[in-house]
């Protein structure tokens, strides 16, 4: 049984112009100690997915409108505020994108890490300070009994980052949660991040779901991507399948418009495949057809008339294109 | 022929650590660095964050004032012009900024912000400067009706586009291009660096091209610069460059970047230069990349090397430039 079941979710976002739904039919199942991500442009609801499972939408103007989030057999959209809080750090935890501003710059990181570990593990505030230590230690800070008590400014930006990991796996989540993680860091600092999550995820068994735009980092990263686009699920199959042969144009020119470094290189230079135009604004989404359209190379009368219906390859892989089979 | 060269070009900013009266001491974020860049080519600095490439970049539009070295533009000295001269020299040397968010004023219309640059740097007239805007307008892919609108009528690609036209309005000789792509969406991208391209060839425009993406810098220059700590550490030509990398740095570099292909995946071995960079203002003695280098040995530690032509013109800063094959050979 998977650990993290997602079926028909729609969440709906209110905004001057009417209610948009930014996330539209989205169903996935995460098993254990997986690795799933989801890709897409800004706007094609990536965030909102994840900030919908934490149970974080803003409030007033986010709401989950239809479905059913299921979390190791308990349903989470119908759960109280008292239980998300419960689980929220401590069963699922996130890493958020910017690490210079989602730490708390007047407490020190220790504090900040020790605060999860006496709310989730009623530790006394001793032992939570010696296992934040510990916890710095594990995500390669150097000298970390004596890092743990400098404040985020004394670091650097991907020191700051394993200080959110550290946080987030204090209480060794079933899920962690990261939307963009290496986005603001350096190539280099980004590699061992990853060998970092990499590494966590094997000694905790954490399954986790990485929100990125990168196809690199999907690539190196993840068992199975999720393709979003407008709100909803374009794609979704194991990596591998996908890179080799996206059924789906949005996937197909995700991968080939980014240069990638060939090796070995050579003299050729091609112009790269454009996708033409950007995301539909949010008053678009919802429309019954298939929202790519206008971007398309290979759009018909059908693709404007009609949302395309679900197609099916293999076990695993499935694409929402009218014409995923010729593709 | 030589359009741009740079000979020791340093800049100095000074930082003072420890509160108000505590010493003042000297950040060297660009350290005697020399490079030359032909006309009608792109020359990218790559480096890392804090690595001194934007600040290079700056340096030579003179936006930021140099502490020593020479900056030439087609013979004539940059760095000491003053006056008319330098608001003549400004016509030829223009910047696409990163940030289209915040580069563009969002008081302006999008026709005043790409003629803004011909009414202060040139004389020409209203119609000559209209037409001027017109050709602009169709060369970067926006619509003729589009120049009455306002930046925040415009997605982050066309707002990038606009950025564009107005660094080509005065048809400057030397285009720099700071983090032109960095801000906006992968599929944008894409159509931004077309764009770039298409526009070289049709202006015959030389790029000096900042950028942190190994794969967008491949994509566009045809020379490339790796900086690291205030220095170049290595500079050569595309192919060499990427194929048979000479310094460990620009070898870890290559090796840290995602790639999708499963078979290239295989073949790359990852190089770990573990820890942070050094302490900008109190950097140590010798190589400034040997506290990380998984080459380094105690010559690195005791002298700084020099970059020096290791054949065919591969310039690398490196007391042992032939080893850095070693590290990228995949394990037996």
């Amino acid at each position: 049984m998977s650990l993290l079941s997602v079926r028909n979710l729609r969440i709906e976002l209110s905004t001057r112009a009417g209610v948009a739904p930014v996330i539209d039919d989205l169903s996935f199942d995460l098993a254990a100690g997986e690795a799933i991500s989801f890709v897409g442009e800004s706007g094609c609801g990536k965030s909102m997915t994840a900030l919908g499972l934490m149970g974080l939408l803003p409030q007033g103007i986010g709401r989950i409108a239809g479905g059913s989030i299921t979390f190791d057999g308990e349903e989470l959209t119908t759960a109280s505020e008292a239980r998300l809080r419960a689980l929220r750090g401590n069963d699922i935890s996130m890493i958020f994108q910017e690490p210079m501003t989602s730490l708390n710059p007047v407490y020190t990181v220790g504090e900040q890490i020790a605060e999860v570990l006496r709310e989730h593990q009623n530790l006394s505030r001793r032992a939570a300070w010696a296992m934040a230590a510990e916890l710095l230690d594990a995500v390669r800070i150097p000298n970390a009994s004596r890092r743990v008590s400098d404040y985020p400014f004394q670091m650097s930006g991907g020191q700051r980052q394993r200080v959110m990991i550290a946080m987030a796996l204090a209480c060794k989540p079933k899920i962690l949660i990261a939307d963009e993680p290496t986005t603001a860091l350096d190539v280099t600092v980004q590699a061992q991040i990853f060998d970092l999550l990499r590494d966590l995820r094997r000694d905790i068994g954490s399954s986790i779901i990485l929100i990125t735009h990168d196809m690199g980092a999907v690539a190196e990263m993840a068992d199975r991507v999720i393709v979003m686009y407008a709100g909803r699920k374009a794609e979704l199959g194991p990596v591998d399948t996908i890179i080799e042969r996206p059924r789906h144009p949005y996937t197909k020119g995700l991968i080939s418009c980014v240069p990638h470094i060939l090796s070995p290189l050579t003299d050729a230079r091609a112009d790269l495949t454009e996708v033409p135009g950007i995301v539909p604004p949010l008053g678009a989404f919802g429309a019954d057809a298939c929202l790519f359209a206008s971007r398309c190379a290979h759009v018909t009368d059908q693709c404007t008339a009609a949302r395309p219906k679900l197609q099916i390859f293999g076990s695993q892989h499935e694409a929402e294109c009218w014409h995923a089979e010729e593709l | 022929m030589t359009l741009l060269s740079v000979t020791d070009l340093s800049v100095h900013f000074p930082v003072r650590r420890q509160g108000l009266l505590g010493p003042k001491q000297v950040l060297r974020a660009v350290d005697t660095v020399s490079f030359d860049l032909k006309a009608g080519e792109t020359l990218a600095i790559v480096g890392e964050s804090g690595s001194g490439k934007t600040t290079t970049a700056l340096a030579v539009a003179r936006l930021v004032n140099a502490a020593g070295g020479s900056v030439k533009l087609d013979g004539q000295e940059i760095l000491g012009t003053e006056g008319e001269a330098l608001r003549k020299l400004r016509s030829s040397v223009q910047f696409i900024f990163q940030d289209p968010y915040s580069s563009l004023n969002p008081r302006r219309r999008a026709e005043e912000l790409v003629r803004e640059p011909l009414d202060s740097l040139t004389d020409k007239s209203p119609a000559e400067k209209q037409e001027i805007v017109d050709d602009l307008f169709a060369a970067v892919g926006l619509r003729t009706e589009q120049q009455r609108l306002f930046p925040h009528q415009f997605s982050g690609g066309q707002r990038q586009r606009i950025g564009i036209a107005r660094a080509l309005a005065t048809r400057p000789r030397l285009v720099i291009c700071d983090e032109p792509v960095s801000a906006l969406d992968v599929a944008v991208q894409a159509q931004i660096l077309n764009l770039l391209r298409r526009l070289q060839d049709q202006f015959n425009l030389t790029y000096l091209f900042v950028s942190h993406d190994l794969g967008v810098v491949q994509h566009m220059s045809d020379t490339i610069a790796v900086m690291y700590m205030g220095r170049i550490v290595e500079l050569a030509d595309r192919m060499r460059l990427f194929n048979t990398p000479q310094h460990p740095y620009t070898a870890a570099l290559l090796s840290a970047v995602p790639t999708v292909s499963k078979a290239a995946r295989a073949a790359q071995k990852r190089i770990l230069i573990p820890g942070d960079p050094p302490d900008p203002v109190n950097l140590p003695a010798g190589c400034r990349f040997a506290n990380r280098c998984p080459l380094a040995r105690d010559a690195c530690r005791a002298t700084e090397p020099t970059l020096t032509d290791t054949g065919g013109g591969h310039m690398a800063a490196c007391h042992f430039p032939t080893e850095t094959a070693s590290l990228r050979a995949p394990a037996a």
